[in-house]
């Protein structure tokens, strides 16, 4: 094999990049901003939880809404409803709740310690967590490793994922959901269950990630009335 | 290998990879059309997601300003592309990760090969990457006795069927689902024989085949849709999870990465990830984006390493004209409007960039006349002008490229289409002489023998007519009308 010579691979590069820009004479444009940058619907509010409820559903997520006092209930009920026996839980999922799982009528609860492995984690069922943010024009929920979201794999191997958003950390927008965001924790965007269009460019829902999703939106009882 | 002042920076070097054809489109193209199978698949497939684009397009009022902020962020980022690739390269250094950089596909291969091999691993998952086909990484690996596995669905079927992709988004958009369930049942193991030909069956096939794989792989290579120069933030856009898996469950992960993808700022993502899912899948937003940043301890690999690719694309970028191809996001919105894409297919492009986007971006990555027919595989219709998110001018992009195709091969001996164009030129500067040309013209109305068309020309006209009837020239020339019934003054 050739002996690299990285530092003179990097100058190389750099000096073609400057070279290029000259010949060609670039400028660097000011770039408008004048799209949406905040949505209509204010955070929160019962329009913005209405309209994330619909898209998610769209893509064939489940939903179902609960107040905070009966969150740990919803998320019994969301497991039981996808067949979930064996639940693995982030250590930063709130302590009621995993309570409420640890005395519920499930084979095994396991608090991930951060050392369970894929293989390990291939044999549990589901996983349930909280989010970072979601948006509801798209129908997207945002996980950035905070802990009670834990490392990406947890909620990557199990087939049913359960993910538990509060009203207030819902917004309108795409942009508004970036800006809430700490870029450099790791972070997925999950938009409904894993799906394909590598067939006939048809959507199938159900190929590597998390076949059921399940949002559960714990509303304020204000917002119900 | 000192690049000097003045110097055009180097095209994508010949014999590896996949950016050059082995046969001119016309010919390739051709024996495509014939395939009739591949037309119903190719129809279908592209009317569908011509369809769900244009509602999931038309639900978003600020569609065209996000269209006119994803140009100019593309625009501002390649007018300061060496400020922002060194940015980028402090920080994923700075958050652990080792950046390398690779002038051309032979130097990205090497590097790729270099990695995997100090792991001692002997096999490799990957993300689906235009950039490590592009560069033939898969063959580099295997000549180092390294087997890459593909997880993408598509890339999965083109790999199983030794085949090459056609389609930048869906690679295997030229198989339908009974070739794809009769693939499976004759080449994956463990199959059910009686698989059926439902897309969810055989999604669910290749779940089940690939899971033991992604569990157990220590080594991962991908590409991105984005870099974000400011955090050192890299985001691959997918649908089915197995980029989650790649970018998760191994120990290192390698990701190549074009120089172009890369964006100055985290809020430019705002207007990228609106433009991408909508344009490509027709999705409001694709099933899962993953973003990370160098390593983060005990969440997914502890080892990152990030090329850097060149290979042509600072060609391309001393091209005044041909530099706006480098703004592409890869949607592929353009190959399901063509009109000759959606006949022809991917495979006669000869190239792994096929459609419109592929015929200005593989001839600027090579120079033109390394893939001289592609600037001509168009109709220039400006459909592909009017779908792409970041306001790429392909239909100029192309008629530039056959500009250069003409300047680069003018010979002592001229064609006939130079002689032809050279006398009308000619013609056109004189009242006189135009008047008398005209007149001349209907002599080709001996050519149409009583048919109202010319069917046949003689050589070396008959080039012309060879896939195109002429209308017979009218008995009177327009000048003579007009004279003739007194209109004038």
């Amino acid at each position: 094999m050739t002996e690299e010579h990285p530092d003179e691979a990097r100058r190389d590069l750099l000096s073609r990049i400057t070279h290029a820009n000259e010949q060609a004479g670039a400028t660097e444009p000011e770039v408008p901003r004048d799209y949406a940058r905040t949505s209509e619907l204010a955070p929160g509010s019962d329009e913005v939880v209405d309209l994330l409820e619909a898209r998610l559903v769209d893509y064939r997520a489940r939903v179902s809404r609960c107040y905070d006092a009966g969150v740990a209930d919803a998320i019994a009920t969301a497991l039981t409803a996808a067949g979930a026996r064996r639940i693995v839980v982030p250590e930063g999922l709130p302590h009621d709740w995993v309570q409420a799982l640890e005395q519920g009528d499930f084979e095994k609860v396991v608090v991930d310690d951060g050392t369970l492995s894929a293989e390990r984690l291939d044999e549990l069922d589901a996983v349930v967590t909280g989010a970072a943010v979601a948006a509801a024009v798209t129908g997207t929920v945002v996980l950035d490793g905070s802990p009670d979201q834990g490392r990406r794999a947890i909620s990557l191997v199990p087939d049913v994922h359960v993910c538990v958003l509060h009203a207030d950390q819902i917004v309108g927008s795409v942009p508004e959901m970036l800006a809430a965001l700490e870029p450099t924790r790791p972070t997925t965007f999950i938009s409904g269950p894993s799906a394909t269009s590598d067939i006939e460019l048809e959507r199938v829902e159900g190929v590597h990630g998390p076949r059921t999703l399940h949002v559960v939106l714990v509303i304020e009882p204000d917002d119900a009335a | 290998m000192t690049t000097f002042l003045g110097m055009p920076p180097p095209t994508a070097p010949r014999g590896v990879g996949q950016l050059r054809g082995t046969v001119p489109f016309p010919h390739a193209a051709r024996v495509a059309v014939e395939d009739a199978q591949l037309r119903r698949n190719l129809a279908h497939a592209t009317t569908s997601i011509r369809a769900k684009r244009a509602a999931v397009v038309a639900e978003v009022p600020d569609w065209e300003q996000l269209r006119r902020a994803g140009a100019a962020i593309k625009a501002a980022a390649m007018a300061r592309l060496d400020e922002h690739l060194t940015a980028l390269e402090a920080a994923v250094t700075a958050r652990g990760g080792t950046v390398h950089w690779a002038r051309d596909a032979h130097e990205a291969n090497r590097i790729v090969t270099r990695l995997v091999q100090a792991t001692g691993e002997r096999d490799v998952v990957k993300v689906k990457s235009m950039a490590t086909q592009e560069i033939g990484l898969n063959e580099a690996l295997a000549e180092a006795g390294i087997s890459a596995h593909e997880t993408d669905l598509a890339e999965l079927i083109v790999q199983l069927a030794g085949d090459r992709p056609s389609h930048i988004l869906v690679p295997a958009i030229h198989r339908n689902r009974a070739e794809v369930r009769d693939l499976f049942r004759r080449r994956m193991p463990g199959v059910d024989p009686r698989l059926s030909d439902d897309p969810a069956a055989l999604a669910a096939a290749a779940r089940s085949y690939l899971r033991e794989r992604f569990l157990s792989t220590r080594v991962a290579i991908c590409g991105a849709n984005f870099a974000v120069a400011e955090t050192g933030t890299c985001l691959v856009v997918e649908s089915e999870g197995n980029g989650r898996m790649c970018l998760t469950l191994p120990d290192t992960l390698v990701c190549v990465l074009g120089i172009e993808k890369v964006l100055p700022r985290w809020s430019d993502l705002e207007v990228m990830l609106q433009l991408l899912p909508r344009s490509s899948t027709g999705e409001r937003m694709n099933p899962y984006t993953s973003a990370w940043t160098g390593v983060t301890p005990g969440d997914g690999p502890q080892a990152f390493h990030l090329v850097l690719l060149d290979n042509g694309r600072t060609a391309a970028l001393a091209d005044p004209v041909g530099r706006d191809a480098l703004h592409c996001i890869k949607c592929s919105a353009c190959l399901n409007v063509c009109p000759v894409y959606a006949r022809t297919g991917g495979h006669a492009y000869g190239s792994v960039y096929p459609g419109p986007i592929g015929a200005v971006l593989s001839p600027l990555l090579t120079g033109v006349e390394d893939n001289a027919s592609l600037p001509f595989a168009s109709t220039l219709c400006g459909a592909c002008y009017d779908v792409c998110p970041v306001l790429i001018d392909i239909p100029s992009i192309l008629v530039d490229l056959r500009r250069r195709h003409v300047d680069e091969t003018a010979t002592t001996v001229p064609s006939a289409e130079r002689v032809a164009l050279a006398t009308a030129a000619w013609a056109m500067r004189d009242a006189g002489r135009w008047r008398r040309a005209g007149r001349l013209g209907r002599i080709g109305r001996l050519l149409a023998r009583g048919h109202g068309r010319i069917r046949t020309l003689p050589p070396p006209l008959s080039a012309w007519t060879a896939s195109r009837d002429l209308p017979a020239p009218p008995t009177e020339t327009f000048r003579d009308y007009w004279e003739r019934s007194g209109r004038h003054d």
